[in-house]
Order: structure tokens, then sequence, then C-alpha cells
């Protein structure tokens, strides 16, 4: 069935926003049209910057006011562009509801969880009180899969996880019962695990109340496992369109392709063909030894183990990849390494120096063999400071070089990163993310160290960026030969660099091995649930991954 | 396949070449940071060049001019007295070219204003940042202290100090010590809370991780990023000395006649202000230009200090919403 025979809810015709100035140039959607069908999932996809926020956004008059629209947006029949406001308000929360990507952000933390759906049903249904008021808030509750409703309605945001505030977020947009959601990056704060859940909550309501929904995002795994229909974004144009099985196998524009193999793939699962050959050197003396390492936070006076007797070693010339949700503790392995928070007990040695007794001057020496680089770009360069200045700091600290050596340096890492030289002396706020995070990586390679620490280094970036640094820093790791610490939460992203993979779950390794064969064929439940709960840019395999995940999560 | 890359395609970067645009540039294209600047380097000027100045009409702030006095003993004539000889009038019951009186009180109410600062600049700068960073034990005693010199009641403490001090103790320098001694504590607790945040941030993890000693990330993390700040307290810190000085000469305990101030002039004056409004009207203009010049340039400063906003100077980028910012850079990298 395709769209064009129902009715559509939400009609989008030659839509266009344009901020600030005059002129075509400041056109940040251009001509944008569609049509959203009652129970169907129509997904706008795009990288940073392409208009599709924008253009949601636009369909609930929520723009600030300097933005320009023109066009048509029809719900029901009825004109948005330009409607009153009292009009708008009626739509927003009544006849559309949505759903925002920070569900941490999204709810006032003073209120009780219950209370605030109360208020967003009351706007719209003022003769609703009560009894019949908190009736209606746990049947919703209950609705979007909190059976706990009672508890939920009662609770604080701060008392509730990441996945089950997006469920009350859910169920605070459904509460008028809308004809349309729009779901703005719904799961892109959230862990896989708690994303899949998610997605199967919206692909229900899609089926069960017909509710049609907009899913704005820029995951293409999120788009093959829940959208009907895609529309593909480019700075504001719309590239592509169609269903989405058509698109994802056979991409018209250039764009959508060089999207979906930017993309870094899974593979399937149980296929343990690919057997790792591992890299010269690696059974040499480990770089990095942790043999029952335990990092603890000491919060409100009780200890908390965010760390708890990890074991594992990285080999000279090894990519070890490091695994695991939020609050897995992976970030935190990495800090101990370099001296950042102490190790409480247990051993933990880098470059045969081990942590727990070394002096000052031997951890700073440690420090100078090892390359670190964050998951913020835009945060780990000081924004007063000259790229150059940035670059050279490691060589100020632990080398005797003069300021020309270290320009020369400079300019030679710049080329290595594939920046040109004239970078040195632009600062931060001059580069787009990619680039930065280039700029770290040449900072973090500039000693020449032995182990490079990747802390989630793409997860910031757009899947095309992404995947260029990723060829950057498989490159210059072939070239160089460190051993490297990548911390991810992708497991895609983990099984294209990575020799091993260490699988971290609430501060215990639950799983290591050659990445292939623990990708592959994971040993562990845990691992497995990880796996499934990923989504590929594959609407067929997705199927078949989200029924595999289905019975892993009813055994649980 | 080729993956779309950003770091591409050097030559259609040149366009926007880099480099912070010179300073002074950057304060010209400011009206108001001009205007600012104009004022003080007047008064500045005016205070460095007092005795030649007044020499132009033959006047200086200690010669009495009876003959200028009616029999009351205020000024003769329109406006307090003002002549071709007596710009600004004269002083009621002495007859002194107030003119004068201004121009050499700048010199006392500038100096020490700056000088107060400096001193409590340098001392909150010390103790906010290294109490921002350290924090433990150190912190918290050095957040105590600030707590209680903001309560002190330090008017009455440098009253009475005055009287303690011996008098062969130059004022000037007393005053400018006191004054700094009671004004760090604001200096700090600005510092420390931005110390606070800055901590956070990923770049001086970073710094620690790559090794750097407290001494590195203190100095060239951390300072370049307070900078801004401080300079902008200080020039809004410079007036507010200046008026500290008049309050502390209003009441007596400044700095003792006949040396020529603001602070004494304004003090005086508002006994005379129903007879002779003019005796008030040039000090305390003077006292109002060079506040609203120092906090006017302080602002344009900070503006052209800041990285940042050094190089957006158009209206769209001050309303534009960081979306349609993001999507024009985005242009430019992936074009």
């Amino acid at each position: 069935m395709s769209p064009a025979d129902v009715t559509p809810v939400l009609s989008v015709r030659d839509l266009s926003v344009s901020f600030g100035g005059s002129g075509e140039a400041d056109r940040v959607v251009d001509s944008v049209g569609f049509d959203l069908a009652p129970g169907r999932v129509l997904a706008l996809v795009g990288e940073s910057g392409s208009g599709k926020s924008v253009t949601a956004m636009s369909v609930l008059g929520l723009l600030p006011e300097t933005a320009r629209v023109s066009g048509s947006v029809r719900l029901d029949g009825r004109e948005l562009v330009g409607a009153a406001s009292a009009e708008l308000r009626a739509v927003r929360g009544g006849r559309i509801g949505t759903v925002f990507q920070e569900p941490m952000s999204a709810f006032d933390p003073v209120y009780p969880i219950g209370r605030q759906i109360a208020e967003a049903i009351r706007v719209h249904r003022r003769g609703l009180r009560g009894a019949a008021l908190r009736a209606r808030v746990r049947e919703l509750l209950t609705s979007v899969g909190l059976p706990d409703a009672a508890r939920i309605a009662a609770s604080h945001p701060h008392e509730l996880s990441g996945g089950q505030l997006q469920r009350a977020m859910i169920a605070m947009a459904l509460s008028c019962d809308p004809v349309a959601i729009i779901a703005d990056e719904p799961t892109t704060a959230l862990d896989v695990t708690v994303q899949a859940g998610i997605l199967d909550l919206l692909r229900t309501l899609r089926d069960t109340r017909g509710t049609a929904i907009l899913l704005i995002t820029h995951d293409m795994g999120v788009v093959a496992d829940l959208a009907d229909d895609v529309i593909v974004m480019r700075q504001g144009v719309i590239v592509e369109s169609g269903a989405v099985a058509a698109v994802f196998d056979s991409p018209a524009s250039e764009y959508t392709r060089e999207l979906l193999a930017a993309v870094p793939s899974l593979g399937a699962l149980g296929d343990a063909t690919e057997v790792a050959t591992p890299r010269s050197g690696a059974d040499a003396s480990p770089v990095v030894v942790l043999d029952g390492a335990s990092v603890a936070f000491r919060r409100r006076g009780t200890a908390v183990r965010a760390v708890d007797g990890a074991s594992f070693a990285i080999g000279r010339g090894e990519v070890v990849g490091l695994v695991g949700e939020s609050g897995s503790g992976k970030s935190t392995i990495g800090r101990a390494l370099v001296g950042l928070v102490p190790v409480a007990s247990g051993h933990a040695s880098v470059a045969g120096v081990e942590l727990g007794a070394a002096g000052r001057r031997e951890r700073r020496r440690v420090r100078s063999r090892i390359g670190y680089v964050f998951q913020d770009p835009a945060s780990s360069l000081n924004p007063r400071n000259t790229i150059g200045t940035s670059i050279a700091e490691p060589l100020l600290l632990h080398t005797a070089q003069s300021a020309a050596e270290r320009t020369a340096r400079v300019r030679e890492l710049l080329a290595q990163v594939r920046l040109p030289a004239d970078f040195a002396r632009r600062y931060p706020h001059e580069l787009s993310g990619g680039q930065r995070q280039r700029v770290a990586i040449a900072r973090a390679l500039a000693l020449e160290p032995e182990l490079l620490i990747a802390d989630e280094p793409t997860s910031a970036l757009d899947v095309s960026v992404q995947a260029s640094v990723l060829e950057l820093l498989e490159e210059l790791q072939r070239r160089h030969g460190f051993a490297c610490l990548f911390i991810s939460h992708d497991l895609a992203v983990v099984r294209r660099l990575a020799d091993r993979v260490v699988v971290l779950h609430r501060g215990r390794v639950v799983e290591q091995g050659p990445a292939a064969a623990v990708l592959a064929a994971p040993a562990e439940a845990y691992t497995r649930r990880l796996l499934a709960a990923a989504p590929v840019a594959d609407p067929e395999a997705q199927a078949a991954r989200r029924e595999l995940w289905r019975e892993l999560e009813a055994v649980r | 396949m080729s993956a779309p890359t950003d770091a591409v395609d050097l030559s259609a970067r040149g366009g926007t070449a880099s480099g912070r645009l010179d300073l002074f540039t950057q304060l010209r294209r400011d009206p108001w940071a001009l205007a600012g600047l104009i004022v003080v380097a007047v008064f500045v000027l005016a205070a460095i060049f007092a005795p030649l100045i007044t020499a132009i009409n033959g006047q200086n702030p200690y010669d009495y001019n009876l003959h200028a006095l009616d029999s009351s003993g205020a000024p003769k004539g329109w406006g307090g007295g003002i002549s071709w000889r007596h710009w600004f009038g004269v002083e009621p019951l002495t007859g002194r070219d107030l003119f004068s009186i201004v121009v050499y009180g700048g010199r006392l109410s500038l100096s020490v204003g700056v000088l107060a600062t400096l001193v409590a600049v340098a001392i909150g700068v010390l103790v906010g940042l290294t109490a921002g960073y350290f924090g433990g034990w150190y912190d918290r005693v050095a957040s105590r202290v600030v707590d209680v010199l903001l309560g002190f009641p330090a008017l009455i403490f440098i009253i009475a100090l005055t009287a303690v001090v011996s008098a062969n103790f130059p004022r000037p320098v007393l005053i400018v010590l006191v004054m700094g001694f009671f004004s760090w504590p604001s200096v700090a607790r600005v510092v420390r809370g931005q110390v606070l945040s800055l901590k956070q941030r990923t770049f001086v993890v970073a710094s620690e991780a790559m090794g750097a000693g407290d001494g590195h990330v203190l100095w060239r993390q951390l300072l370049p990023n307070v900078g801004a700040t401080i300079i902008v307290y200080a020039t809004i810190l410079v007036p507010s000395m200046i008026g500290f000085e008049a309050a502390l000469s209003f009441l007596g305990v400044g700095v003792p006649p006949p040396t020529p101030s603001w602070g004494r002039a304004i003090g005086t004056s508002v006994q005379w202000f129903s007879t002779d409004p003019g005796y008030l009207v040039f000090p305390g203009g003077a006292l109002f230009l060079i506040t609203l010049g120092l906090n006017a340039f302080g602002d344009g400063l900070r503006d052209a200090l800041d990285p940042r906003t050094s190089r957006r100077r158009g209206i769209l980028h001050r309303i534009a919403p960081r979306s349609a910012r993001t999507h024009g850079r985005q242009r430019k990298v992936t074009a």
C-alpha cells in the first residue's frame, strides 16, 4: 500500500524557511513537500544542518521569530502556516504530539511525572479532573509499557531512567489522542538496548492506534528499523524520497548512496566465517595490563564501584575495542589509565609502570607515552588557543624543542591528519566538528605515543564525517603502530577498527576475545542482547535482528 | 566509493582567512567602546598634563580668589562663577578655581582607582584561580575568608584605621591598600565560579591527561579563559574604586585638603547645592563620565578579546539561531 492511497493527515507543500537576512543563500529549508499518512512512519533523515529539525518545528509553528516561513502545511485540510496562535496551541499537544531528543531535560525537574502529564491533558481538556484525570494518566503510562504506572506517576524526573522518561514523554505526547506524532531524534540520547524498546513502542502505537509518525533522525539503522517511508535531506533540500525498502535497496541519488556506504556495518549474526588475524607483535610484552582493577567513586558518603575487577591487556600495536552502555565504566577505565582517577584495588600498568605505585615523575612519563582523544571535539580544545598552540601543548610539556621546531612538528602533524598547514593559526570555533576531531588526533599523536586512548571519538560527529575520521585513525594506526584502546558504545564502529573486543557491563568485564568472533558469535547473554539491539541500515536484515531481539527480551 | 570527507578542498576555504583581527581594529568597529576609550583617554591625558592645562588661563587648584566671591561666601555670577578666567566657576568660601580642582582631582581619582583595582585583581585572581582549581580544604578556607570579608563592615574599619595609622604614612598609599584589600573577595568569587565550570571542560582534563602540571593548567589553560572576565570586571571595578575614594573623601577620611579630590568636592558641594548647583555638577559629571567611559570600554574590550565573538559582528549572527549558523558552516565545509 503506497501512502498515496489514503488521505494524508498532514501534507506539506513547497515549505521554505529562512533566517535573518534575505535571499536564497539564507534558506535553511528549501521547497520541501511531503505527505504523512495515518498508520505510517515517515522518516526525515539527514546530517546536521540538513534542515530536518527546522522542517519539523515549522509544522508546529515553533520556530524563533526571526524565521520566515513560506509554503503550506495542512493538518486535516486546515492551513497551519500563518494560523492564529490560539489555533496553533490547540494543534500542539492536541492534534500533534511531540517527543524530543533529551528526555532528561524535557521534563520539569521539580514536578512529579504524573502531574506534568495531567497538566498536558488539562490544557486541551478542561473538563477532566480528579480521579478521572489520575486514571487517565495511569492508563497512558501503562499503554507505553510502564506497568508500574502509579509509582512512575509519583516519581520526579531524576528518579527515573532515560528509557522510562522517554516512555513517559511518549505517554504525554499521546495524552490527547493525536493524529500525528513528531519524534525528533527520540532515541539518540539512549543506549541501544533501551532504543530498541522505544522503537518497538513507536511501532506498536502506529499499528494499534493508527497514529502517523514523523520521525526525525540521523541514524540509518533507526530508519531501517521503524520507518515505512523515508525522505533524505541535505542542506535544506530533499535529495531523495520513497518507500524505505526501495530507497535502501537501490538508492537513486549519489548522496544517499554515500550516506549508506558511510554507515559501518555489523554483519549478520551467527556468521563467524571471518577469522581474526592478530597483528604482528601482539603477543610481545603488552602496553597495558589491567588485573582485577577497580575504580570507586565516593558519592554522598557511599562508595560506588564504577569499575569492578576488570582484567584485560593491550598488546603492542593492538587495537582493543572497549564496548558497553552508558554507566558501564568504559570511560572510567580510560581515565584510570592516564591516572586521572585512581585505581582503588587490583593492578593497572601502562608501559611497564605500575600506576598505583608510580610517583609524580613516573606518572608524568606515563602520560607522555599516551595520547588521548575525547568524545566532544568542541570542548577538548581550549577556545582561547589557536590550533597550533593546542597541538604543540604536549611538545611544550614534555620536550625541550624550540618554538621553530614545534611549529615544524605542528605542520607535519596537520599534514598527517590531512588538514592544511594554515589551520595552525585558526581558532577551534572556526573549524567543523570533524576538523576539530582531526586536530585532537594530531595533538594526541604529537609525541608518537605507545598507546592511544580514543574515548567515543566519533559519536558526536555526522555519519559521513565519522567514516572519514575512522579511516584516518585506521591509517595512522597502521603507519605508526601504536596500541589503541578504542572506547565506544557503537558495536559496528568497534567491529571495523578493533582486533579484540572487551565488553563491559555495570563495571565488570563480561566477555572478551577477537573482535570478529565476539561480535559474530557472542558467548554471553548480555553481548547477544547488545548486538541484537543495535540496528543495521538494511530493512530486511533489521527485521530479522528485531525478531532475535524480541526472543532475547522474552527469555530475560 | 568515496565517503564525503571533512578534510577536503583546501582551496575552497581560502576565503575565510584565519587569524584574529588586530585588537584596535576590533574596538574601532564598536562605537560604544570607541567612545568609552576616547573619554578615558581624555581624562588620563588631562590628569597627566594637569599643570599645563590649568596654566592656559593661569590657574591652579590651591590659590584663593576671594574677589570672585560675594559677601556670603558664595561665588559671584552665573553657574557658580563661570567666567573666562574660571571655566567651571570657583569653590565657595575659598574661591579656588573649580576647573583646576577637577583636572587635578582626576590625578588622585584615577591613580588611586587603578592601583587599588590592580591590588584587588591580583589577590582576587590568585585566590580565585587556586581555590577553584585545587578545591578541598584550601577552597573551603579561602571561600570562608571571602564570605567574612564580603560581610565585613569595611567602611567603619577604614574610618577607624585612618584614626590609628600614623599621620606620616602617605595617605593615598593607605587608601589604595585598604580599598584593594576589601575589594578582592568579589573578584575571587567570580574567578572561582568560572574556574569551577572550566575545570569540567574536556580541554582542561585533556591537558592533565597529557601530563601537564598544576602551574601549566592554571597559567596556560584556565587563566586565558578567565582573562576576559577579569578585564571586564576590572574596568567596572576602577570606577567603583573611584567612587569608593570619593566616598572616603566625602566622609573626611580620604586624602586631606588641600589636595584636590573629586570626592571631597562632591562632599562639600552637597551643602551648597541650593545656592550653587554648579559646584556639584562639574566634579559629579567628571565622575559620571569616567565611570560610563570605563564601562563602555570594558564591554567592548571583552568582545574584542573573545576569539569567538571577535569575527562575527553582523546582526545576523547575533539573532539567528544556532541551527541556522551551523547550517551555513556545514555548507561551506561540504562544498
